[in-house]
């Protein structure tokens, strides 16, 4: 067994993974990683089961040491500047780290959220099928809590297999699209209207059960108590002062306050990565266009493993190439169309 | 004759869950249908149906949109909603131990001096209430029941508490409820049970189901203090009075 510790961590890092279902029925909420995706991406990279845990990391820096023999991670979500003993990293790739090298992550650029997820998984005892912390609820495995520095995680250590990156399909850059309901009734077309055409930013008091909006001033009908009823991530509930909250994956399973809309299952993770005070909109769409959405994402998920690429050849191509310069030996054993073109994309997505 | 049983509303959720709301009120015949049509995804699942979640006067339905497509879901639904609701059978009724008042229920002596009567009666009425679990939400474990008498209706707290103890029996608004982690609450205090209606370790996890009947028993604090070490050892404390 190898380990990975915790060297350094912010605030909002914890270990997630697909979710712990089935017990919402009892007021146990599906806690689990608000990047589906990225956290499959990241476990993906190391032949982890997609939703396996892995460490969902907030938006400021961390720290990674490998301690009593290698470990081998996936990076995903959020891009930083990344390096393992002064050697830069690229996320969406596999990187071993030996026995006492450090990982290191600055703060999340464009994004919010990280997942990093080790070859082999995490040890900890699942509840509900599920690692995942809920930190309310006293759950989730090793650890019951946010991540802080000392902590350890267990591992099975790296298989010695060789690095991949992911080639995903670019972020969408529109609009975050919503289905209507369940209770718009509750308010009328003006509000609507404004809800729909207006810029909202994600307030910096924004965790893992809501993230609040800050925008216009969104007016019910009727007051804003209703009988409480089931909430899903992603629903965006209207509380009395009329600053929407849109639930996230540590939400209460049921709520009293008139649900405007929700974001659509495709658009979630997207909407979770993006950064405290940075503008976006909200689109409606139907509910054809919503379920086709849902499909294609599902597919894009179960797909994930044909996007991985070998990067071997690559990483040692360049190391080859500077230690062949250092050496002031002959560059011309490199063959060049092996790494240019891996180098231009890793670049691209630095 | 029998009255015909009207549709619910079937109220998209996103793309994934539908509400299905039987009123918009809290309503003792709504619950009754939330309750049946949750039975009867139970007893005859529908494919692509992952998780039902009952609340006072909808069942929310989670799906997979994978599997099945919110028109032919919601058709099915309507159709579920409206066969006649099937009898209960083998309904649990549970007896809960509450140590009421004091500083296990700081809310009581307030609670009695604005219904104008004393802590006894109002301790004498809420166990002589009967109970059904209308939903559990919130947090794991919070039980709402339905069933307080109307005389122990009152408005929710102005001010909610951000903390009350694990175990707090509580009324609010036409509601009592029975809840198991320590947390906020706009409710008034009555009292505290032992019974743990969540308990990761034991077997079962979540003691009551939505639609168990639930009464009460006054203990004092002592056995009070007694039953919460067996509970956290384990035990479940409260009485299955038709096992």
């Amino acid at each position: 067994m190898s380990k990975l510790v915790i060297s350094a961590i912010g605030p909002a890092s914890s270990v997630q993974d697909g979710g712990r279902h089935g017990a919402q029925r009892y007021g146990l909420t599906p806690s689990g990683a608000v990047d589906q995706l990225a956290l499959a991406a990241a476990n993906c990279l190391v032949g982890n089961e997609l939703f396996a845990a892995a460490i969902e990391i907030g938006p400021f820096g961390a720290a990674f040491t490998a301690r009593e023999g290698a470990v081998r991670v996936g990076l995903a979500g959020a891009s930083r500047n990344a390096d393992i003993s002064a050697r830069s990293v690229a996320s969406d790739t596999s990187m071993t780290l030996a026995d006492g090298e450090t990982l290191t992550l600055g703060f999340a650029r464009g994004g919010s959220f990280s997942y990093l997820a080790i070859e082999g998984g995490i040890a900890g005892e699942p509840a509900f099928g599920s690692l995942a912390v809920n930190a309310r609820a006293g759950l989730g495995s090793p650890y019951p809590r946010p991540l802080q520095a000392g902590d350890e995680l267990q591992t099975a250590g790296a298989g010695g297999a060789s690095e991949r990156r992911i080639d995903l399909p670019p972020v969408m850059d529109g609009p975050i699209r919503v289905v209507m309901g369940p209770q718009d009734d509750e308010f009328g077309d003006a509000p609507k209207t404004l809800f729909l055409d207006s810029e909202w930013k994600i307030s910096a008091t924004s965790d893992r059960m809501g993230y609040r909006l800050e925008g216009p001033v969104i007016k019910h009908l009727h007051g804003h108590n209703i009988v409480s009823d089931g909430t899903v991530n992603g629903s965006i509930q209207v509380p009395g002062n009329g600053a929407p909250i849109v639930l996230m994956p540590d939400r209460g399973t049921s709520g009293g306050y008139p649900k405007i809309a929700t974001v659509i299952t495709a658009d979630f993770g997207r909407f979770a990565q993006i950064p405290a005070g940075k503008g976006f909109r909200f689109k409606a769409v139907g509910m054809a266009e919503a379920q086709a959405e849902a499909r294609k994402f599902a597919e894009l998920l179960r797909a994930l493993p044909d996007r991985l690429r070998a990067i071997e050849s690559f990483d040692l191509n360049i190391e080859a190439l500077q230690d062949a310069n250092v050496a002031g030996s002959a560059v011309s054993a490199i063959d060049a169309g092996t790494w240019q073109i891996p180098s231009a994309d890793a670049l691209a997505q630095d | 004759m029998a009255a015909t049983l009207f549709p619910p509303r079937i109220l998209p959720s996103g793309d994934s869950a539908i509400t299905v709301e039987f009123s918009r009120n809290i309503d003792d015949a709504a619950n009754r249908r939330v309750l049946a049509l949750d039975r009867i995804l139970a007893r005859d699942p529908v494919s692509g149906v992952t998780e039902t979640v009952p609340t006072y006067r909808s069942l929310l339905v989670h799906y997979d949109p994978v599997q099945i497509d919110f028109d032919a879901l919601s058709a099915k639904l309507v159709a579920l909603a409206q066969l006649p609701v099937p009898p209960v059978m083998n309904t649990r009724r549970w007896r809960i131990p509450v140590v009421y008042g004091g500083e296990h229920g700081i809310d009581l002596e307030d609670v009695a001096m604005t219904l104008n009567t004393t802590p006894d009666d109002i301790v004498a009425r809420h166990v002589a209430g009967d109970y059904r679990v209308a939903m559990i939400g919130f947090t794991p474990g919070w039980s709402y029941l339905s069933g307080l008498e109307e005389k122990l209706h009152m408005p929710r707290r102005q001010n909610p508490r951000l903390l009350t103890p694990a175990g707090t029996i509580s009324i609010g608004g036409v509601q009592t409820g029975v809840q198991c982690l320590a947390g906020p609450s706009g409710w008034h205090l009555l009292g505290r049970t032992a019974v743990r209606t969540y308990q990761l370790h034991r077997d079962p996890t979540f003691l009551l189901e939505p639609g168990d009947q639930v009464t009460f028993s006054a203990v004092d604090a002592k056995t009070f203090a007694e039953q919460d070490r067996a509970a956290e050892a384990g035990e479940i404390v409260a009485e299955l009075m038709n096992a």
